[in-house]
């Protein structure tokens, strides 16, 4: 996601309110950063057109790797490395070895996603978060647009959103 | 909108069909009996041959080698048309029973995403009296072929057939406590039905209020304990002690998952039938994909007994627990349908139903529904027949046949109810709620 630095914020009361402000202005062509609420708004993804996460697919594919990877090393190292002889079975008899290759699928599909998911999210320790307007931890639902990635001009964004219903919309410039 | 008058018509293009499904049910089953008996003459001469080979497995499973042929005087095909007739029983009764488990499990998570269709499940439990009735009558005419338990001789210390683990197992296994159990669950499960579903419908013309709404909540409540004790000693009745020697400790649960995902893989597939008809505008894909949910986690649910089962016997290797699945595994007509057991019940329901669409769009959620439903009357079939036939069991056109004939009847008994009332609960109080439902 990249990161610009002068946005306008537009700052909304009511979470009805901010669903038509979306609509209305992703249809003047403005682009929408993001948009902050004390809570989740029910089908918000749908007004922003945010597209369907790709996210389970890369965990399934964590989950593969994860599969024969343990599924490898279990045969490796009990039917060659080092052969034992447990509970009278063969050295690669399969029904024991699918609890630990269950498990080891589940252990890399959760942490590959979330590890992808705090990557493409930038989410890291020591990154700093921009708090647009701390007021949306409270009662405010707030809208954030970045001026570097649209075309139209300041006051032109700032009087759509003013129009579509904003009780104040505020300028925001990061270091 | 009108669409809280909607009505399911059963057409007679609908009854039509289903009269033919069970008439084509009745040929194959016809079919099937002439091709056994057939069979049967001119296999004869090789009787001395499957006698030793039937004792060589009633050996293996703890009988002392008893002489079978001498108390089973009935004709293979009749004992074939019992097996098939309980593998029936068993799976539709199950069928209907989750119909109203899934009906009272709504009222006591109070869930709303599903109110849409609740209908349906409804409509599926009034099969639940007739089930008991099929099962009482099945029961009572193959209860020595079936159930090897119910021979007298077995309890007789001066029998040479004398069958101490039997007698062992007497105080819980015995004709009348049986019984007992089998009418105490219908009849427990049909008065259930009957009271909650009379305060169900009552809603449709009475006021509208959350009153009755807690009132059915609370008996559904009592009606899942009550269900869930009863769907487990079921499963030892009625399937469990076809191999009386044998017990697994989680085998309720797994009758129980096996009914279960096949019953939601029905209510999806009615739900994508009426859809496909021009009912039921008011269930969308959101509601169909909180479905598919369901049947996608349940195949895992089920595939976890499966292999909890298996698993915990083959690594024990405790030949009175192996002996289940030796008969299984061993022998050339149910060792494919083992593994294809495993395959269509978990690995390709999963694989199929992981993407979100696949659960979403009506084609592939029917696809899915209808492998399911297939898949888990084969496991039924598996759990079943090789206990009764031993080595004479399989899979032709009786088996097809009754199948027919019991679906083809379930889906009478399910639509022409369904079509009684109104096909959506206009008055529910979480009607409101379903109907915004979105994911």
């Amino acid at each position: 996601m990249a990161v610009g630095k002068n946005y306008l914020v537009g700052v909304f009361e009511d979470s009805d309110v901010v669903l038509d402000s979306i609509k209305s202005v992703r249809d003047n062509g403005v682009r929408i950063h993001e948009v902050f609420s004390p809570h989740a708004i029910h089908g918000i993804d749908d007004y922003l057109g945010y597209k369907q996460s790709r996210l389970p697919i890369a965990s399934f594919f964590y989950g593969l790797i994860g599969c024969s990877l343990a599924l490898f090393t279990i045969y490796w190292m009990l039917g060659f490395d080092w052969p034992m002889i447990i509970g009278g079975k063969d050295f690669t008899s399969l029904p024991p070895f699918i609890p630990v290759t269950f498990e080891f699928t589940v252990l890399l599909a959760a942490h590959g996603m979330v590890l992808t998911f705090f990557i493409v999210s930038d989410l890291k320790p020591w990154a700093k978060p921009k708090v647009f307007d701390v007021r949306c931890t409270d009662d405010k639902y707030i809208m954030a647009i970045d001026l570097a990635q649209n075309k139209q001009s300041k006051e032109e964004i700032n009087k759509m959103l003013a129009d579509s219903g904003a009780s104040e919309v505020n300028e925001k410039n990061f270091e | 909108m009108t669409i809280s008058d909607e009505r399911f018509e059963f057409t007679s293009g609908a009854k039509k069909k289903l009269v033919l499904l069970v008439v084509v049910g009745i040929l194959f089953l016809l079919a099937g009996i002439y091709l056994d008996i057939a069979g049967e003459a001119h296999n004869a001469g090789h009787a001395t041959l499957q006698t030793t080979v039937s004792n060589d497995l009633v050996a293996f499973n703890g009988g002392e080698g008893e002489a079978t042929a001498e108390h089973h005087e009935t004709a293979t095909w009749l004992k074939r048309l019992y097996t098939d007739l309980w593998i029936n029983n068993v799976f539709f009764a199950g069928l209907g029973l989750i119909g109203l488990f899934f009906l009272t499990l709504q009222y006591v998570t109070q869930s709303a995403w599903s109110t849409g269709f609740l209908r349906i499940p409804t409509a599926m439990a009034n099969w639940l009296p007739i089930a008991g009735v099929l099962m009482l009558i099945v029961f009572w005419f193959g209860k020595h072929d079936l159930f090897h338990w119910t021979h007298e001789y077995l309890y007789d210390k001066a029998s040479p057939e004398y069958d101490a683990l039997l007698d062992g197992k007497k105080g819980f296994l015995n004709l009348p406590f049986f019984l007992i159990r089998m009418v105490l669950f219908f009849g427990g499960w049909t008065l259930f039905f009957y009271y909650i579903k009379k305060k169900v419908f009552a809603e449709d013309i009475e006021e509208p209020g959350v009153a009755r709404w807690k009132q059915i909540r609370a008996s559904s409540a009592w009606f899942i304990i009550f269900f869930g004790y009863s769907t487990s000693i079921g499963a030892w009745d009625w399937v469990m002690s076809i191999d009386p020697h044998w017990f697994s400790t989680l085998f309720g649960w797994y009758v129980f998952s096996s009914w279960w995902v096949s019953g939601l893989a029905l209510i999806a597939l009615i739900v994508i039938i009426l859809k496909e008809n021009g009912y039921l505008a008011i269930v969308t894909e959101n509601h169909l994909h909180d479905l598919g949910k369901f049947v996608f986690g349940f195949t895992i649910f089920w595939a976890y007994l499966w292999f909890s089962q298996f698993m915990l016997i083959h690594y024990a290797n405790i030949p009175e627990e192996t002996v289940y699945f030796i008969q299984r595994l061993t022998t050339d007509q149910y060792r494919p349908v083992f593994f294809i057991n495993l395959f269509i019940n978990f690995v390709f329901p999963f694989m199929f139903l992981m993407t979100r669409d696949s659960k979403r769009k009506l084609a592939t959620m029917k696809i899915a529904a209808i492998v399911i439903i297939v898949g888990h009357w084969l496991d039924f079939w598996l759990m079943i027949t090789p206990g009764v036939m031993k080595y004479e069991g399989g899979i032709g056109f009786m088996e097809i046949g009754t199948a027919l004939i019991y679906l083809g009847a379930f889906l009478w008994v399910t639509l022409s109810n369904l079509s009684k009332h109104l096909l959506i609960p206009k008055n529910h109080p979480t009607l409101e709620e379903s109907l915004h439902h979105h994911i």
